[in-house]
C-alpha cells in the first residue's frame, strides 16, 4: 500500500484518544479505583465502617463496593478486636481472598490490642501476628474520615506497586509485616 | 402427585440432613456470631449458636482497673448504644455508694440516653431491613443517626464511645445552643425520619409478608429465657423499667410503653419485635421534647459536683439494672471495701439472654428466615461475648 | 413481700438447709446449702406467694482469701407478678466445685451456667450441655479465678505481650502508616 493511502487511513483518527503510559500505571490505576472490601465487621469499628459506607461519608466514591464473601474481595478491613478464637478464622478468610489482596487494620484493637493490651487474656495483640497488614489506621474507633484517609494511603501504596515484579515477591503485601516469627514457634 | 410425563413422583425427591455452618464471617449475623444449623432440605431442624468470637474479657478488666476506669470498657460492650451501658454502670456504682445526682445531671442523662436509644434503634431497624433485602431504609436511617452523633460529638468529643456517664455526674456539661440543636433534630425526626421509616419499611407489604409470621415467641417462653426490652414487649407484656422501677426521674415523663400487637400475624413475631423498636423511637422523641423543655428552665449546676475524688465504696454488693436500648442491662458489682478496684463485676446483658432463646425459635424455620430472626432479636455481639 | 418474709417462707419450707440470712445488706441475701438449690429454685418459682418466674442473673464469685476459701454462685431472682426480688447464694469449695443445675426451672440459666463453668470451672450437675461457651474448646484453665495467670502463648499466638511487642507498638513500625504517626487528613506535616 502506498504511503499516502496509509496516511489517509490513520490520519487524525487517534489524535484525541491515544495516550502513552506504562503497564504498571494502568493496572495500578485500575486496581486502586475499584477496591472491593470484604464486609468484615468484628466489633465497635465495624459500626464506624458502616458509617463510612453509609450516607454521609459514602465510600462508593472510591469505587469501594462491600462484598459478602472473601472470594470476590481484594481488601480486608479488619475492623475491631481480633480475639484468639477469631484469629484462626481470620487467617483462613485472608487465605481465601484472591491475589492481589490488601489489609487495612482499623482501630487500636486490630493494630496492637488497644485497650485490651494488658489484661485481655483472649485478645490478639495486633492482627499483624496472623496476617500481613498494609495500612494501620489508629483511633478507638477511628473516625470515618480517618478510615477514608487510610484507604487513600492504600491507594497511594498500590499506585507505587510494580506489576512486572521480581520473582518471589507477592504483590499485595510487598511492604507488609512479617508473619511474626516468634509466634510460629 | 405422580407426573406420568416425567416418570417420577414428587414424593420420591428425598431430602437429606446436612450440617450448615453460618458465620463467624457472615454479612447478616451482626458481627461474629457462628451458628451451626442442622437442616433437612430447606428446613432447620436444630440450631446451635456458638458465641465467644468477641470475648474481650470485660469482667477481667473490671477487676483490674479502678471504678471510673471501667466505664470506657462498658462503652465498648454494646458499641451501638454506649451511653446506655455506661449509664447502667454509673447507676450501679452510685447505688452502691449512695450518691444522688442533681436533677440537672439527671435530665442531661435522660436526654443522652434517649438520643442514644433513637440512634441505636436506627441501626437496629435499618440493618434489619438490610438483612431482609431493603437497602434504602438503612441509608436513610444512617443519615439521621449521624445527626445524633453530631450532637454527642459536640458535647463530649466522641462519635461512638463516649465515656460520658461518670460515677456521680457526666463528663461534660451540654454546650451552649445544645437545646436548640436537639429541638432542630426532633423537628427533623418527627417530620422526616419517622414517617419515612414507617412508609419505607414498616408498612412495606413485602417486609410484612417476610417477617410477620415467623419466629413467634410466647410471653411465658420469653420470661423463662429472660428476654427483656423490645424482645419481651414484642410478645405482649408491657414491661419497661423506665415505667416499672423508674430511675433518673423517668416517672415524671409522659410516654407510652409500646407492645407488639400482632397486627399482621401472631403476636410476638419478628415483625412485632421490630415494630416495637420503630415505635419506641417516637416515644423517645416524646421524652426528649419534655426533657429539653425542662433542661432549659432548670438551674445549672456543676456536672462534676457529686463526682467523688476517689471512688471507693464500702464493702457490699449490688445488682442494679437499667433499661438500655436492647433491654434490661444488669450490673452485679461486689466491692470488698479495701481496694480501689471492683472485686467482681458481672454483666447480665440483654443480648446474651436474647441469643440463648435462639435455638428454640429457630426450630422448624426456613434457612432464609434465620436471618430475619437474628435481626429481629437485635443482638450486638460485643455485649453477648463481653 | 419484703426480704425477711421471703426468707421466712423459704426457712419454713427448707429449715436448716437455708444456712444463713444477711438482712442488713443493700440487697438482702440468703445462703442455701448446695445440695438443695434445685429444689429451692422449683419451690421459689412454683409457690404462689413467691412466684419468682424470672432469673435476672446468675453469677459466680471467687473468694480465695476468705476462711475457708470459697466459690459463690449468686442467683438474683425477680417476680414479674409480685415485683419483688431476692438473692440466693451458694457456697462451694474452690477446688472441685459442683452444684445442681437450675436450668430446668429457669431456661435462661443454661447459658449463665455454661459461662460460670467456662470462666470459673464450676461444674453444674445435670446440666444438659455443659461446654465452654466464650473461650475456645481447647483453652486450658478458667481465667476469672483469682489465681489465674496469663499463659505466654495460645496456639502460637501471644497472650501476654512481650517487651519487644510493647516497644514496637510504642515506636511504630515503619510500614504503611504506623500505629502512632498518623497525621489527620486536614493538616500537613510541615506546618
Amino acid at each position: 500500500m502506498p504511503m499516502t493511502e496509509m496516511g489517509g487511513l490513520i490520519q487524525n483518527r487517534f489524535a484525541d484518544n491515544l495516550a502513552f503510559t506504562t503497564v504498571d500505571n494502568v493496572v495500578n490505576w485500575a486496581r486502586k479505583s475499584s477496591l472491593w472490601p470484604m464486609t468484615f465487621g468484628l466489633a465497635c469499628c465495624a459500626i464506624e465502617m458502616m458509617a463510612t459506607g453509609g450516607t454521609r461519608y459514602d465510600w462508593n466514591r472510591f469505587g469501594m463496593i462491600p462484598r459478602g464473601t472473601p472470594r470476590q474481595s481484594d481488601l480486608m478491613i479488619v475492623a475491631g478486636t481480633v480475639t484468639l478464637k477469631m484469629a484462626t478464622r481470620l487467617k483462613r478468610l485472608y487465605e481465601q481472598m484472591p491475589e492481589p489482596k490488601y489489609v487495612i487494620s482499623m482501630g487500636s484493637c486490630a493494630n496492637n490490642g488497644g485497650p485490651y493490651w494488658k489484661h485481655g487474656y483472649h485478645v490478639l495483640k495486633g492482627v499483624d501476628e496472623v496476617v500481613p497488614v498494609d495500612v494501620y489506621v489508629p483511633g478507638c474507633p477511628p473516625r470515618p474520615e480517618a478510615l477514608l484517609y487510610g484507604v487513600m494511603k492504600l491507594q497511594e501504596k498500590i499506585q507505587e506497586d510494580r506489576v512486572l515484579r521480581r520473582r518471589g515477591e507477592t504483590l499485595g503485601s510487598l511492604a507488609g509485616a512479617s508473619m511474626a516469627p516468634e509466634a510460629s514457634k | 402427585m405422580s407426573n406420568p410425563a416425567y416418570g417420577w413422583r414428587v414424593d420420591d425427591i428425598d431430602t437429606d440432613e446436612m450440617i450448615l455452618n453460618m458465620g463467624p464471617q457472615h454479612p447478616s449475623t451482626h458481627g461474629v456470631l457462628r451458628i451451626e444449623l442442622r437442616t433437612d432440605g430447606e428446613v432447620v431442624r436444630a440450631a446451635r449458636p456458638h458465641i465467644g468470637y468477641l470475648h474481650r474479657c470485660f469482667e477481667k478488666h473490671a477487676e483490674s482497673v479502678d471504678y471510673p476506669g471501667v466505664i470506657p470498657y462498658t462503652d465498648r460492650m454494646d458499641y451501638v448504644a454506649s451511653m446506655g451501658n455506661s449509664l447502667g454502670y454509673a447507676l450501679a456504682v452510685e447505688k452502691l455508694m449512695g450518691i444522688e445526682v442533681s436533677p440537672y445531671v439527671q435530665t442531661i442523662r435522660v436526654i443522652m440516653a434517649e438520643l442514644q436509644r433513637i440512634a441505636s434503634h436506627c441501626i437496629a431497624v435499618g440493618t434489619y431491613g438490610m438483612d431482609i433485602g431493603a437497602f434504602t431504609p438503612f441509608l436513610h436511617l444512617l443519615r439521621d443517626r449521624e445527626k445524633i452523633l453530631d450532637l454527642f460529638e459536640w458535647t463530649c468529643g466522641a462519635r461512638l464511645l463516649y465515656n460520658y456517664n461518670w460515677v456521680g455526674g457526666v463528663s461534660h456539661d451540654v454546650p451552649d445552643g445544645f437545646v436548640k440543636a436537639v429541638r432542630q433534630f426532633l423537628r427533623e425526626f418527627d417530620a422526616i425520619t419517622y414517617p419515612e421509616m414507617i412508609d419505607l419499611l414498616i408498612k412495606n407489604k413485602i417486609f410484612i409478608k417476610r417477617t410477620a409470621g415467623i419466629g413467634v415467641c410466647s410471653p411465658e417462653l420469653a420470661v423463662s429465657y429472660d428476654l427483656t426490652g423490645p424482645n419481651l414487649r414484642g410478645s405482649g407484656p408491657p414491661r419497661d423499667l423506665r415505667r416499672d422501677e423508674p430511675y433518673l426521674g423517668y416517672e415524671n415523663y409522659e410516654f407510652d410503653v409500646v407492645v407488639g400487637e400482632g397486627k399482621f400475624g401472631p403476636r410476638g413475631s419478628c415483625f412485632d419485635r421490630n415494630w416495637v423498636r420503630a415505635l419506641e423511637m417516637k416515644e423517645s422523641a416524646k421524652i426528649l421534647h419534655q426533657a429539653v423543655d425542662r433542661l432549659e428552665k432548670m438551674e445549672h449546676t456543676d456536672v462534676h459536683e457529686k463526682v467523688p475524688k476517689r471512688v471507693k465504696p464500702a464493702k457490699g454488693e449490688v445488682y442494679a439494672r437499667s433499661e438500655a436500648p436492647r433491654g434490661q442491662l444488669g450490673y452485679y458489682i461486689v466491692a470488698d471495701g479495701t481496694g480501689i478496684n471492683p472485686y467482681r463485676v458481672k454483666v447480665k446483658s440483654p443480648c446474651f439472654t436474647a441469643m440463648s432463646i435462639f435455638h428454640v425459635l429457630a426450630n422448624g424455620m426456613y434457612i432464609a428466615d434465620i436471618i430475619a430472626l437474628i435481626g429481629s432479636l437485635d443482638v450486638v455481639l460485643g455485649e453477648i461475648d463481653r | 413481700m419484703d426480704a425477711p418474709s421471703i426468707h421466712g417462707r423459704l426457712k419454713d419450707r427448707f429449715g436448716e438447709k437455708i444456712v444463713a440470712f444477711q438482712a442488713e445488706a443493700l440487697q438482702p441475701w440468703a445462703v442455701v446449702a448446695p445440695d438443695v438449690i434445685a429444689e429451692v429454685a422449683v419451690f421459689a418459682k412454683s409457690d404462689a406467694a413467691l412466684a419468682f418466674d424470672n432469673l435476672l442473673c446468675l453469677s459466680a464469685v471467687d473468694y480465695p482469701k476468705e476462711d475457708p476459701p470459697r466459690m459463690e454462685v449468686v442467683y438474683h431472682l425477680f417476680s414479674y407478678e409480685h415485683r419483688h426480688k431476692f438473692v440466693l447464694k451458694v457456697h462451694l469449695p474452690r477446688e472441685g466445685a459442683h452444684v445442681p443445675t437450675v436450668e430446668g426451672t429457669w431456661a435462661v440459666a443454661n447459658w449463665h451456667e455454661r459461662e460460670a463453668y467456662d470462666l470459673f470451672g464450676i461444674v453444674f450437675d445435670g446440666h444438659s450441655d455443659l461446654r465452654r461457651i466464650l473461650l475456645p474448646d481447647d483453652w486450658v484453665g478458667h481465667p476469672l479465678r483469682k489465681d489465674w495467670v496469663d499463659p505466654d502463648f495460645y496456639n502460637g499466638m501471644h497472650v501476654k505481650p512481650t517487651p519487644q511487642m510493647a516497644e514496637r507498638a510504642m515506636a511504630g513500625e515503619k510500614i504503611g502508616v504506623g500505629p502512632f504517626d498518623f497525621t489527620p487528613p486536614n493538616r500537613h506535616v510541615d506546618e
